[in-house]
């Protein structure tokens, strides 16, 4: 892997009015590396991703996407990035052939057009009308948009919000087959799922601000365990890093068995909710 | 040059998307067809004062100048606003395509349509409302150069009133009023010469009332042209006009173009 990283960002700031959209985020990308940003809505996902693909200008901090500082694109610059956006509805009237060897003529050294149908499972839908596909086969077309360029890197930005669990599964294949061509994907998502199985690392934002960032499995207290049990009717639940010793002390609570008694390693999940309510409760005060 | 193989792609989309488009197609190509042959018939063969023309001549001339209106300036004015919406253009600026290789694709489309619409109005008008086909070369070349004019002075004015409509649904309830306004105060409804002075000077502001003009020039016979205001088709003039709002639209569509919807930076 290159040591140069392929994005950057330091100290990135955004405000729309009143609003700080973001408030100093750094993250930096290595080549060939997947990174999750995760985070609730609001909270600035959408914001940095359009600040790194050239959408959106920053008010503050420096970031560098391939060498290159997204506030001044270049046709050459965009060349060598792939982007697939939230929510497309364009160009219904088109059919998912024509549009995918359509935007090949942009690109310096596109993909072959018919290679990239079949990656993302539109073979049979080539004659299509894209105003006529499912929702998944909608983003699997955007996904091809994405890819035609050969992109160094990719932005997917909430790429399986409203699939299927098995549809999601199979566009989790396609992403694995890019990450193994060497491609950067930068992802943001709202499915800790998808970033545990994707990402090689995860950056949790909240409020403008990374309040986390590190591989899936090292991210806030995923070292925890969690032992949930039934006392006095409630379902109690307690996190912790020694739970022998938690049980032991638990047990000489009760007398006997200790009803419902389960031991789990905490999940991407919980270590993600724990960190947003963390968040709320340092921040609370100075938001709505 | 990679820009021009990149928009004459471009006009190859542009065109699927604006056939394809229901709505698009029966608003902006099927509609001056449909009117032309109602108002035709309606007024049929009404001759206008003592000047051997009928009516539905005098409507077919300004039909087909507003062919012009509707393949470049409605047609624009409603889809760029759809366009911004649905993420077209969104999708568009983060490829490397050119810029200009979008406003190409726009440009072909308009002039590939008005050739196709206004064939199809001259065919109608010589077969069934007795217009004549132009066959001086002088006739010819004005037909050409009004058109051409016409067609980049409305382009302009589409893209630059673009930016109107905040939405791309509604899009057509802003800008079909103005093409209306322009018909009715223009000479294409009515017979220019009939209406009140102050409209008569409002239309002559605007492009549309000397495009009218021209075509009659082109498709009715010469005595014709003592039924103008000025007893005379005023070609000069008109040519100036259109020159002086082909600046004027390059200049507004320069400054108000947007490829963003507006409150998104």
């Amino acid at each position: 892997m290159s040591s140069t990283p392929v994005i950057t960002a330091t100290d990135v700031t955004k405000n729309y009015g009143d609003f700080t959209a973001l408030a100093g985020v750094s993250i930096h990308m290595d080549s060939g590396e997947c990174l999750a940003i995760l985070g609730p809505n609001g909270a600035g996902k959408t914001t940095l991703t359009e600040i790194l693909e050239g959408y959106r200008e920053r008010d503050g901090g420096q970031a560098s996407v391939l060498g290159v500082d997204p506030s001044r694109p270049t046709a050459a610059w965009k060349a060598k990035l792939g982007i697939v956006l939230q929510n497309a509805t364009d160009m219904a009237d088109l059919t998912v052939s024509e549009t995918i060897k359509h935007f090949a003529r942009y690109y310096p050294s596109p993909a072959d057009p018919d290679q990239v149908m079949t990656a993302v499972g539109l073979t049979e839908k080539a004659d299509s009308r894209n105003g006529k596909l499912s929702g998944g086969q909608r983003r699997r077309l955007d996904v091809a948009l994405g890819i035609i360029g050969n992109p160094e890197v990719l932005f997917l930005d909430e790429p399986t919000t409203g699939f299927d669990p098995e549809a999601r599964r199979e566009f989790w294949v396609l992403i694995e087959r890019l990450k193994s061509n060497g491609t950067t994907i930068l992802l943001t998502t709202h499915y800790l799922d998808e970033a545990q199985y994707l990402a090689d690392r995860v950056a949790v934002i909240a409020r403008g601000r990374i309040v986390a960032q590190g591989a899936p499995d090292s991210i806030g207290h995923r070292g925890d365990a969690i032992v949930t049990w039934t006392e006095a009717g409630q379902e109690q639940s307690q996190s912790t890093t020694t739970p022998t010793i938690f049980v032991q002390e638990l047990s000489a609570r009760f007398d006997g068995e200790i009803p419902h008694l389960a031991i789990r390693r905490a999940s991407l999940e919980d270590a993600y909710l724990e960190l947003i309510a963390q968040d709320r409760q340092t921040n609370g005060g100075d938001a709505a | 040059m990679n820009t021009l193989r990149m928009g004459l792609g471009r006009v190859g989309i542009e065109l699927k998307q604006f056939f394809r488009d229901k709505e698009s197609a029966v608003f902006n190509f099927l509609l001056p067809m449909i009117l032309l042959v109602i108002f035709g018939s309606v007024f049929g063969g009404q001759e206008l004062g003592q000047s051997g023309i009928t009516f539905s001549q005098y409507f077919v001339a300004g039909m087909i100048a507003s062919g012009i209106l509707y393949t470049s300036f409605q047609n624009l004015a409603i889809s760029i606003p759809m366009e911004r919406e649905d993420g077209t253009l969104k999708r568009l600026q983060g490829t490397p395509m050119p810029r200009a290789a979008f406003f190409i694709g726009k440009i072909g489309m308009v002039f590939v349509a008005y050739i196709a619409q206004v064939t199809i109005l001259i065919a109608v008008g010589v077969l069934f409302f007795g217009i004549d086909l132009p066959t001086t070369p002088f006739a010819i070349f004005t037909f050409v150069w009004v058109s051409v004019l016409g067609l980049i002075a409305w382009t302009l004015l589409g893209i630059a009133y673009s930016v109107v409509p905040k939405q791309g649904r509604g899009a057509a309830a802003l800008v079909s009023p103005v093409v209306l306004v322009l018909q009715f105060t223009s000479g294409v409804f009515f017979v220019f010469n009939d209406l009140p002075q102050w409209m008569q000077n409002f239309a002559s502001l605007f492009p549309l009332k000397w495009l009218t003009q021209a075509m009659r020039s082109v498709f009715l016979p010469d005595t014709a042209a003592a039924m103008e205001v000025n007893g005379s088709f005023e070609l000069g003039l008109t040519a100036l006009v259109l020159v002086i709002w082909i600046i004027l639209g390059a200049i507004l569509a320069t400054v108000f173009f947007r490829w963003t919807p507006r409150g998104k930076s």
